[in-house]
C-alpha cells in the first residue's frame, strides 16, 4: 500500500482521500481548454488542523499541493500541473459567523457562494454578500483567490478581495496565521489598522498558502429590486455612459453584455443598470436619477432605454446571472472558456472590438460583456467561448482565441483576469522585473519547498 | 405606391379639426389647429411632427375619417423623425421580423388570430373558444406596432406578405372566410390601416369582442354572473376601430359586469403609458400610469380588464398594487363560464 495515501488516510480519514483512476482523472481537468494534468492524490479535509497536517506531510515528502474550491475558474488553475495532491476544500463548508451589526460573515474557506446567500436569505434576510455569475458552487475562498468579482463589485467597494475583512491561512510551511482585526481581538470587522498582510495570499492562485477561513463583507439588502437597459450602437458611447451612470451613485449594479443572439441584440450594446431601493419612491426617484444624467443620449434619439417585458427583466436581475452558465452549453460537449481582462474603463471599446475580431478571425461562437468594478475604477471584461470537447478543432479555434484575447488584453492596457500559465507567462514578460522578482522571493519566503500550486506565476515554470 | 387616401379637401371644408383640438397631448385653439393641420398637409415643419406621442386617437376624433394619424406619420417618416431612439427602433424591427418558416395548415371555424403573442394561446381553450383554429407567428404579425416608430414603409412592406400568408397557408386551403382578430391592432390594420393604403383584404376581420359576445350569446345558461365592478382600460388601437366599444357594454350585461364610469374611457379613454417608455416620455409614461390607476380605483373598480397584452404587461403591476385585479377581456368571459 502507497505509505503517502496511508499517511492521508490517517489524517482525514480513508473515506476522504483517493488515489483511484477515475478520481485522478476527474481532478486532472477543469471545464476550460487546459490540457489536463492527474494528481497522484485527492484529498478532502474537514478542518485547519488537517489542513495543517496535510501540508507538514507535503513538505516531509516534498509533493505539491494545489488547493481547490469549486474548481470552476476554467483556466486550470486548480489543475495539478505537477501531480501531487488535490485538496479539495468544500468539506470545510461551515458558516461560523454572522455579525449583523458590523456586516460581516466568518465562513470556511469552501463555503459555496450560493450556500452563504442561501443562509443570509434564511437567517439574516435584511442583509446579502456580493455574487458571482459563476455557479452557486464556487467557493467563498476559490473566489478571492482569483480577485473575483459580482454584483455588488461596483456599489460595494469592488473585487471580493476587497471585501475581505480577515483571513486564516495554513502557510506552506504549516504554520497558521490570522490576518486582519481577528489576529488580535475576537471579532473579524477589517483589515485595517494594522499592517495588511492578506495582499501575499489574495489573487495568489493558492501558490502561497491554505486559505481555511475567511471574513466577508456583507451588505444591506433593498427590498425592492428592479432595473433598466440602455441600448447603444455606437460602443465608443459606452465609457461616457457607464461614467454617467455611476456619477449617480444610484444603482447596484452595471454591466454590460453584446451578443449576436437573439436578433434584436445583434450589433448593439446593452448596459444593464441594476437598482434596489425600500420604497416604490425611492426606487422611481432613482431611476429619474439615472435616466436625467443619459437625456442628451436619448434625446438624440442615437441611443435609448429600452422597455423590458418584465420576465426579461426578472433573468437580467437576477444574481447570479443563470444565462451565463446556460451560454456555457450551447455548443454541447461540456467545454467553456471564460477568459477575462480587468482593464481601464475608457478601453472597453477596444475590448469590444478585439473581442469580435478575435471571434470572427476564429470563426467561434461568443458572448462578451463585463461588469463595473467599484464606482468607475475599473471594468471586468469577459470573453465567452464555449465550445463542444468532443471536437479537436474545435478546442484548438478557442485554446487561439484566448491566446488572442490574452495578447490584446495587454496590448490595450489591460491585465488577463484569473489567467492560465500560458497568460500569467504573458503577463510575467511584460511585469517590471524587480516586481516579478520580489514575487518570486516572497514565495520563496513562504514556501521553501516550492510545494504550493507550483507551475503558476513562474517564468519557467 | 400603396399612397394614403387622405384628402385634404375634406379638410378645407372641416370646421371642427377636431383631430387637433381634442388631442390629449398637444394644446391648440381653433386657428393654430389649422395653420398646424395645413402645415402638415404640405410636408412643411409643424411641433406635430415631433410632439405627436403616436396614440391613434385622432383616427377616431375625425369626423370623416380622413386618416390625420396615419399621415402625421407618413410625414413623420418623410423627414426622418425618430420618436424612439434608432437604435431600439432597428432592433425592434430585426426582432419582429417575419421569420419565413410558416406552412400550410388546415383550420377549422372559427380561426383565432393570436398576432405575434404566442404567450398568449393559452386564453384559446374551453366552450369559449371551443373548436377555434389558433394561428400565430412573426409571419403573420400585422406589424402595426412600426406607427408608434413612424415607420409606416415596415408595415407598407411587410403587410401584403402577411395577408398573403394567412391567407393562402390558413384560410383558403380551409375554406374559410372569416378570421377572429384577438388583438385590436390586428383589427384595426384589416380593418383601417390597409383599406387607407389601399391594400386589399381577401378574408373578413372580426374583432374578439364581437365573437365573445355571439359566443356568451350561445352559452348563455351556462353564465354565473361575476357581479364585480371593472375598469376597461381601452387600447390605442382600439381608436381604429370605435364601432366595436359597444361590444364591452354587451359583454358585460351578458356575464353580469358593471363597467365603471370612469374618467379615461371611451373617447377620452388614455394611453396606459407603455409606447411612450420606448419613446423615453418617461414623465408622461408615469403620469398616465397613475392617472390611469388612480382613475378606476377612484371609480369603484376592483377589476381591471385589458384587451392589449402590451398594456397589461405595462399596467398589471400598478394595477395590483392598488388592490385590483388585472385581467385579460378573454379570462375575465372564461371565469363567468366558471373556466
Ligand atoms: C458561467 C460562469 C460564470 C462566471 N462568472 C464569474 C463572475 O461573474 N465573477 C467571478 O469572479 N468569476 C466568475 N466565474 C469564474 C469562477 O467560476 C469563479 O470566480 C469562482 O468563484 C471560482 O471559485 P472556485 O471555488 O470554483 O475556485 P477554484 O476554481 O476551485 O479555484 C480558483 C483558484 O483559487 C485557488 N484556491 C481555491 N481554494 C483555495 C483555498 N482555500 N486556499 C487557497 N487557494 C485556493 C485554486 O488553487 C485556484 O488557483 C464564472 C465561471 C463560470 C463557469
Ligand atoms: S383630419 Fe379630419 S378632423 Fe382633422 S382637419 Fe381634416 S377633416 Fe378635420
Ligand atoms: S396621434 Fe394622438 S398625440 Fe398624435 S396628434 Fe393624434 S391625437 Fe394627438
Amino acid at each position: 500500500m502507497d505509505r503517502i495515501f496511508e499517511r492521508l488516510a490517517d489524517i482525514v480519514g480513508s473515506d476522504y482521500v483517493s488515489n483511484a483512476a477515475e478520481e485522478r482523472f476527474i481532478y486532472s481537468r477543469d471545464g476550460g481548454v487546459q490540457m489536463p494534468h492527474e494528481p497522484d492524490y485527492v484529498v478532502l479535509p474537514n478542518t485547519t488542523e488537517e489542513v495543517q497536517k496535510i501540508i507538514l506531510l507535503a513538505n516531509e515528502e516534498k509533493i505539491p499541493v494545489v488547493p481547490m474550491g469549486g474548481g470552476l475558474v476554467l483556466s486550470g488553475l486548480s489543475i495539478p500541473l505537477k501531480g501531487g495532491i488535490v485538496l479539495d476544500m468544500k468539506r470545510m463548508n461551515r458558516i461560523i459567523e454572522v455579525n449583523e451589526k458590523s456586516h460581516y460573515a466568518v465562513v470556511e474557506a469552501g463555503t459555496a457562494l450560493g450556500m452563504l446567500s442561501a443562509y443570509l436569505n434564511k437567517h439574516h434576510p435584511s442583509l446579502k454578500n456580493s455574487l458571482p455569475d459563476a455557479p452557486p458552487v464556487a467557493t467563498v475562498a476559490g473566489n478571492i483567490m482569483i480577485h473575483g468579482s459580482g454584483h455588488l463589485s461596483q456599489s460595494e467597494g469592488g473585487f471580493h478581495s476587497e471585501m475581505v475583512t480577515g483571513l486564516e491561512v495554513v502557510l506552506p510551511t504549516g504554520k497558521i496565521v490570522k490576518l486582519g482585526s481577528c489576529s488580535t481581538v475576537p471579532y473579524w470587522f477589517s483589515r485595517a489598522p494594522l499592517p495588511d498582510l492578506a495582499g501575499l495570499f489574495l489573487g495568489w492562485n493558492g501558490t502561497t498558502g491554505i486559505i481555511t477561513k475567511v471574513g466577508i463583507k456583507l451588505f444591506p439588502r433593498p427590498l425592492l429590486n428592479d432595473g433598466l437597459m440602455f441600448m447603444t450602437e455606437d460602443v465608443d458611447t459606452v465609457p461616457d455612459i457607464m461614467f454617467r451612470i455611476v456619477n449617480t451613485e444610484m444603482c447596484e449594479d452595471l454591466t454590460f453584455f453584446i451578443t449576436p443572439k437573439p436578433a434584436m441584440f445583434e450589433g448593439f450594446q446593452m448596459t444593464i443598470i441594476s437598482i434596489t431601493a425600500n420604497s416604490e419612491k425611492e426606487m422611481r426617484l432613482k431611476k429619474e436619477i439615472i435616466r436625467d444624467a443619459l437625456r442628451d443620449y436619448y434625446e438624440s434619439k442615437e441611443a435609448g432605454f429600452v422597455p423590458v417585458p418584465k420576465e426579461m427583466k426578472a433573468f437580467l436581475l437576477e444574481a447570479p446571472q443563470k444565462n451565463l452558465s446556460a451560454f456555457a452549453d450551447v455548443r454541447k460537449g461540456g467545454g467553456f472558456e471564460y477568459v477575462g481582462a480587468i482593464i481601464p474603463v475608457e478601453k472597453i471599446p477596444d475590448a469590444y472590438r478585439a473581442g469580435l475580431d478575435i471571434a470572427a478571425k476564429n470563426g467561434i461562437t461568443y458572448s462578451l460583456g463585463g461588469r463595473m468594478i467599484g464606482r468607475g475604477h475599473s471594468f471586468m471584461f469577459y470573453f465567452a467561448y464555449p465550445f463542444n470537447r468532443a471536437d479537436k478543432e474545435d478546442m484548438d479555434r478557442v485554446r487561439q482565441a484566448l491566446d488572442d484575447t490574452n495578447h490584446a488584453a495587454l496590448k490595450m492596457g489591460g491585465i488577463p483576469w484569473k489567467a492560465e500559465v500560458s497568460g500569467q507567462q504573458l503577463i510575467l514578460k511584460q511585469m517590471e522585473p524587480s516586481t516579478y522578482e520580489f514575487m518570486q522571493d516572497i514565495r520563496k519566503l513562504l514556501d521553501p519547498n516550492g510545494i504550493m500550486n507550483p507551475g503558476n506565476w513562474e517564468v519557467n515554470p | 405606391m400603396n399612397a394614403l387616401n387622405f384628402d385634404p379637401g375634406i379638410c378645407a371644408k372641416c370646421e371642427t379639426y377636431d383631430c387637433l383640438m381634442k388631442c390629449q397631448y398637444m394644446d391648440f385653439d381653433l386657428e393654430s389647429a389649422r395653420e398646424e393641420r395645413w402645415k402638415l398637409i404640405r410636408g412643411e415643419d409643424t411641433r406635430i411632427l415631433n410632439d405627436c406621442v403616436t396614440c391613434y386617437a385622432c383616427e377616431e376624433y375625425c369626423p370623416y375619417n380622413n386618416h390625420p394619424f396615419y399621415l402625421i406619420v407618413e410625414r413623420q417618416e418623410e423627414k426622418g423623425i425618430h420618436p424612439v431612439p434608432k437604435p431600439i427602433e432597428k432592433s425592434q424591427i430585426k426582432a419582429m421580423a417575419p421569420k419565413g418558416v410558416i406552412a400550410p395548415m388546415k383550420v377549422k371555424e372559427p380561426v383565432i388570430n393570436m398576432c405575434y403573442f404566442p404567450m398568449m394561446l393559452g386564453t384559446i381553450r374551453g366552450k369559449l373558444f371551443e373548436g377555434a383554429s389558433a394561428i400565430v407567428g412573426s409571419d403573420i404579425f400585422c406589424n402595426l406596432m412600426y406607427l408608434h416608430f413612424a415607420r409606416n414603409s415596415v408595415i407598407k412592406e411587410r403587410l401584403p406578405k402577411m395577408i398573403e400568408n394567412i391567407q393562402k397557408n390558413y384560410l383558403e386551403p380551409s375554406g374559410v372566410k372569416e378570421l377572429i382578430c384577438y388583438h385590436d391592432e390586428c383589427y384595426g390594420t384589416y380593418t383601417s390601416w390597409a383599406p387607407a393604403f389601399g391594400i386589399e383584404v381577401p378574408f373578413k376581420p372580426i374583432h374578439l369582442f364581437e365573437y365573445l359576445y355571439n359566443r356568451l350569446s350561445e352559452l348563455k345558461s351556462e353564465i354565473k354572473p361575476l357581479n364585480l365592478k371593472v375598469a376597461y382600460q381601452r387600447p390605442c388601437s382600439n381608436r381604429l376601430s370605435p364601432e366595436i366599444d359597444h361590444f364591452v357594454d354587451d359583454i358585460f350585461g351578458l356575464i353580469g359586469v358593471e363597467r365603471v364610469n370612469r374618467k379615461y374611457d371611451h373617447e377620452n379613454a388614455l394611453c396606459c403609458g407603455g409606447v411612450f417608455e420606448a419613446q423615453q416620455r418617461f414623465d408622461l409614461m408615469e403620469k398616465n400610469q397613475t392617472l390611469n390607476v388612480d382613475d378606476m380605483k377612484e371609480n369603484g373598480a376592483t377589476h381591471c380588464v385589458f384587451n392589449c397584452p402590451f398594456c397589461f404587461w405595462t399596467l398589471s403591476d400598478l394595477v395590483s398594487q392598488k388592490g385590483m385585479t388585472p385581467i385579460m377581456m378573454s379570462d375575465l368571459c372564461h371565469q363567468a363560464l366558471g373556466e
